[in-house]
């Protein structure tokens, strides 16, 4: 066939394309990833006994804080990432300002403790599951965002895999929020990191295989 | 006229004909896969001078590539750099599969300007032929292209034709394309 042939072949009752393809596959998988996400939690570990007085401390939110920080720069990410081309400049300072945050905090946390204290507030009572917890949590998400970027154009599959981890787990991160006792900036700049870290890893090594088009 | 303005100015003339193509206007989109084919065989030439036989293939699919994931262009970013994103990954997509990038003459550089600082319209014929692969599709697939996009006919017609209802020749006709892209990597992936 000539290129003309292809082109003319291409052109022809080309029909009108469907608008803000991207944003209409995140929400759907980033929608349906969530609920399957919530009810794992809530069929698994159970949310957290005393919520209701853990929300009213300042250091959970700023745990929530962190985790959705995270995962905005994920999502903007991931969605750039969905489309050739991506222009990513901005990236590298939209995810590290979070995590240098709650390593401040972390290190302003520590230094005003007791030398004794200081190990508890790294390690808390969970730290063996809590990356674990996350891991798993996440996976209905990297599972749907997986799906959302097949269905678009990823040119750099490794970064959009990687990106895919980063998004599922802050968002396997911030269910995780319901059920987690652990509250200490420590604990949560060293394990809930590690935690997101888990998925990003999967998702930027099965990303140039699972993405290729 | 600088190189730089001559830049700018096929910039907005392929956007724009892609633009109205995205609605549906069919000669505007015609002269955009056009007018794309010649910038992107301009970037292949150069970039494979040791396998020129590879070119006008990568040329078509890049195109057919670009047809089908069409709906990704973001309108608020540059046509060239969503163009040359998709070349690049079909470049190195082949290059991976032929481990021959140290054949490579001219680097992967992210030099979008002189993409479309040359032009390289002489068409040849690829040595695949799409029309031979679109014969393979199954006919639930073949049909509706064949009809709507090679004789011309409306969905309505081809529906008619087909037997088959509106909304099931366009499905047809859009996994038809996604199908022939899918041939083409399987068939490229049992290339030794």
């Amino acid at each position: 066939m000539k290129t003309d042939d292809l082109i003319a072949l291409l052109a022809t009752g080309t029909a009108p394309v469907e608008r803000h393809p991207v944003g209409r596959r995140y929400a759907l998988a980033i929608g349906l990833g969530l609920a399957a996400s919530g009810v794992l939690m809530l069929g698994t570990i159970g949310l957290l006994p005393d919520l209701a007085g853990a929300v009213r401390r300042p250091s959970f939110w700023v745990k929530v804080g962190f985790v959705a920080t995270v995962a905005w720069g994920a999502l903007v990410a991931a969605m750039r990432l969905s489309r050739p081309g991506p222009s990513l400049t901005w990236l590298p300072a939209a995810l590290g300002a979070p995590v240098l945050v709650i390593w401040v905090l972390a290190a302003a946390a520590l230094a005003g403790a007791a030398p004794g204290a200081r190990a508890g507030l790294v390690l808390g009572t969970s730290w063996w599951a809590c990356p674990w917890l996350i891991a798993l949590l996440s996976l209905p998400v990297l599972v749907g965002v997986l799906w959302a970027m097949r269905g678009l154009a990823p040119t750099r599959l490794a970064l959009a895999g990687t990106a895919a981890g980063l998004l599922a787990g802050a968002l396997g991160a911030l269910v995780y929020c319901l059920h987690c006792p652990e509250q200490a900036a420590p604990f949560v700049g060293s394990w809930y990191l590690l935690g997101m870290l888990i998925p990003s890893l999967v998702g930027a090594l099965s990303g140039p295989v699972l993405l290729r088009w | 006229m600088t190189e730089q303005s001559g830049v700018d100015v096929t910039e907005e003339c392929l956007r724009g004909w892609l633009l109205r193509g995205l609605v549906g206007d069919a000669p505007a989109y015609h002269d955009f896969l056009k007018a794309a084919s010649v910038h992107l065989r301009a970037y292949f030439r150069r970039r494979l001078s040791r396998l020129p036989d590879d070119v006008e293939d990568l040329v078509q699919e890049t195109l057919l590539a670009m047809h089908n994931q069409r709906q990704t262009y973001d309108v608020g970013l540059p046509l060239t750099a969503w163009m040359y994103g998709i070349a690049r990954y079909k470049l190195v997509d082949l290059l991976r599969r032929r481990a021959v990038r140290e054949l490579l003459t001219d680097p992967l550089d992210d030099d979008d300007a002189r993409f479309l600082s040359s032009a390289d319209s002489e068409a040849a014929e690829a040595r695949r032929d799409l029309g031979k692969l679109l014969d393979r599709l199954p006919e639930r697939h073949r049909l509706p292209i064949v009809h709507t996009k090679i004789e011309g006919r409306s969905v309505a017609e081809t529906a008619r034709l087909t037997g088959q209802s509106e909304s099931a020749v366009k499905v047809g006709v859009h996994r038809g394309l996604k199908a022939l892209a899918a041939m083409i990597r399987a068939e490229q992936r049992d290339e030794p």
